[in-house]
């Protein structure tokens, strides 16, 4: 707050007949213009390149047809919706638990100073970059997945190695919520004597799930878009996963794996998957907006 | 924490974007030469690159990745000055010039406790297509067969087609990879896997500790020794390609890469230098 008192009481060469606060105003005005213009932008952007596809390949036949080889003239685009969708899910299914186990345990269960280590790890976690979850899934972990169910690189492993990318999104955006709990529905919930678990399940989660669900959210966004994680240990095959251990490709790496070398209706194809990979995300963020409504309501 | 005022911030901003805008014109009297295309190439192409500007003071050589087809479509397009094709020309691109810098054979990969020593054509066929799904039936181990294929679009993949006269959608893949690193990884870490890279690479590889091994084709080795010969039957030749006949730096920089003074470099890539053969 002092740096916006500074601003208001400094005489500004600049703004000695406009207020600062007019200035700030179209300026702020101006950024958040802008940021909301770059994803109708980008909106835009990705019907204009997937146009040259949509214009003579039916919608339908990007859920229709028999399998995807746009070498042949073949698009469909479903197995990999699913496959999006089935690693997304399973990796939230994973990680939703463990992350609010690890924001509770730091927030009401660790001593002070194991909580600090315990949160810089996980901060650390997060800091990873994701082509190195990659090799290290690569390297380690589909090979033992191998040796209990060939061929290793699956959807299993996909969903794993995106456990591990989510879980610091959920768990530090929880941990956040838990701390902005008011110190007074602590101390009352103390004062009733209830059970340190009595508090949390009680008074504690119930104050903070809008603040978890849209660390979901968020963690479920990231866990749809990842590319280079998902296409080194997911193994790519465009398929229907029929178990855990059967290789799928996801949306995001479908252009990681094939845009360098597209050209044509094979590049405006993968400009369609993005355009796919773009509306679930909306539909995603619009669920989670009409969740929080109902919620509150 | 104190926060810079806005108007700081504009200035820091503007004297940003002023000092690139000014450091812009310093370049442009450098010459610069674009290459693009296939990743089988880029690494050997980033190292005569390197030396030739050693030679050249004054040139930049920006060499990108991206397959063999966008090579081709970038010199059409004139996005760069030179395309990298890690195959012979279609008949279709033949208005394009195409200069071979050097061979190299794509070979059959397995791991190296895989006990199988070679395997027929019929039955590299029968198992990328799915008829053979146990290593037992091509004289190995009782274990499922993991079938790494290359995704769309790559010359690997066209070469390795075309050899096996194969469509893409008859091959039943368990695993899809991009390039040829990552297929070596893959197989490296999967003792029934078989796959097919750049002998290059599989070669270096394999000399460097990673438990993997090259089988022989049609009864040939695959080696850089068979493909220098001519006698490995899946090879292709490396090309630097341009849009009209090459000239000025284009022209020197495809001239140097076929010169004699290069071969050091394409043989530490594993790769056969051209007129030795």
């Amino acid at each position: 707050m002092i740096w916006s008192k500074h601003n208001i009481s400094s005489p500004s060469a600049s703004a000695d007949t406009v207020s600062p606060d007019t200035v700030m105003r179209y300026v702020l005005r101006g950024a958040a213009g802008i940021a909301a213009m770059l994803v109708l932008l980008i909106l835009w952007f990705l019907v204009f390149e997937s146009w040259p596809a949509l214009r003579h390949i039916s919608l339908e036949r990007f859920l229709t047809d028999p399998s995807w080889h746009p070498g042949e003239g073949m698009y469909n685009l479903a197995p990999m919706v699913s496959g999006t969708l089935y690693a997304a899910g399973g990796a939230l299914l994973l990680a939703t638990p463990l992350g609010i186990a690890s924001a509770l345990f730091i927030a009401y269960y660790a001593s002070p100073r194991g909580a600090g280590v315990y949160r810089r790890l996980v901060e650390l976690l997060a800091g990873i970059p994701s082509v190195v979850f990659g090799f290290w899934g690569l390297t380690t972990l589909v090979p033992l997945i191998n040796q209990l169910h060939p061929p290793g690189a699956s959807l299993l492993a996909g969903i794993l190695i995106l456990t591990l990318m989510i879980l610091p999104t959920i768990a530090l955006t929880a941990h956040a919520a838990l701390q902005a709990v008011p110190g007074e529905y602590l101390r009352a919930a103390a004062a009733l004597g209830l059970s340190r678990w009595g508090m949390i399940r009680g008074v504690v989660l119930p104050a903070v799930k809008t603040g978890i669900v849209a660390g979901i959210m968020l963690a479920a966004g990231r866990a749809i878009g990842e590319t280079m994680a998902v296409l080194m240990v997911a193994g790519n095959v465009v398929q229907h996963a029929g178990s855990l251990f059967d290789p799928v490709r996801a949306l995001a790496a479908n252009i990681a794996l094939e845009m360098a070398y597209a050209m044509n209706d094979h590049r405006a194809a993968l400009f369609v998957s993005g355009l796919m990979l773009m509306l679930l995300v909306m539909a995603l963020s619009g669920v989670a907006g009409w969740l929080g409504r109902n919620r509150r309501a | 924490m104190k926060i810079l005022p806005a108007t700081q911030y504009v200035m820091f901003v503007a004297a940003l974007l002023w000092g690139l805008g000014w450091g812009q014109p310093g370049n442009a009297a450098s010459q610069k030469l674009v290459l693009t295309g296939a990743s089988t190439i880029a690494p050997l192409a980033g190292e005569l690159a390197r030396r030739f500007e050693l030679l050249h003071p004054g040139t930049r050589i920006d060499v990108q990745t991206g397959g063999s087809a966008r090579g081709i479509n970038d010199v059409r397009n004139g996005i760069a000055d030179i395309g990298m094709v890690s195959r012979a020309l279609k008949p279709e691109e033949k208005d394009l010039h195409a200069y071979t810098i050097a061979l190299d054979g794509v070979g059959i990969i397995l791991h190296a406790s895989n006990r199988v020593t070679a395997l027929s054509r019929q039955q590299v066929i029968g198992i990328y297509t799915g008829k053979i799904v146990n290593w037992k039936v091509a004289g190995g181990q009782d274990a499922p067969i993991t079938v790494v294929n290359k995704a769309e679009g790559r010359s690997t993949l066209e070469l390795f087609l075309d050899y096996l006269k194969l469509k893409n959608s008859d091959i039943k893949p368990h695993v899809i990879i991009g390039d040829n690193l990552q297929g070596v990884k893959t197989v490296a870490g999967n003792p029934n896997a078989i796959g097919y890279v750049s002998i290059g690479t599989a070669e270096y590889e394999a000399a460097h500790g990673t438990p993997i091994k090259l089988l022989p084709l049609d009864g040939i080795t695959a080696s850089a020794a068979s493909v220098r010969n001519g006698a490995f039957p899946l090879s292709r030749p490396l090309n630097l390609v341009t849009r009209a006949a090459p000239k000025g730096l284009a022209r020197d920089f495809i001239e140097f890469a076929r010169s004699e003074q290069v071969h050091d470099l394409v043989e530490a890539q594993y790769f056969v230098p051209v007129g030795v053969r």
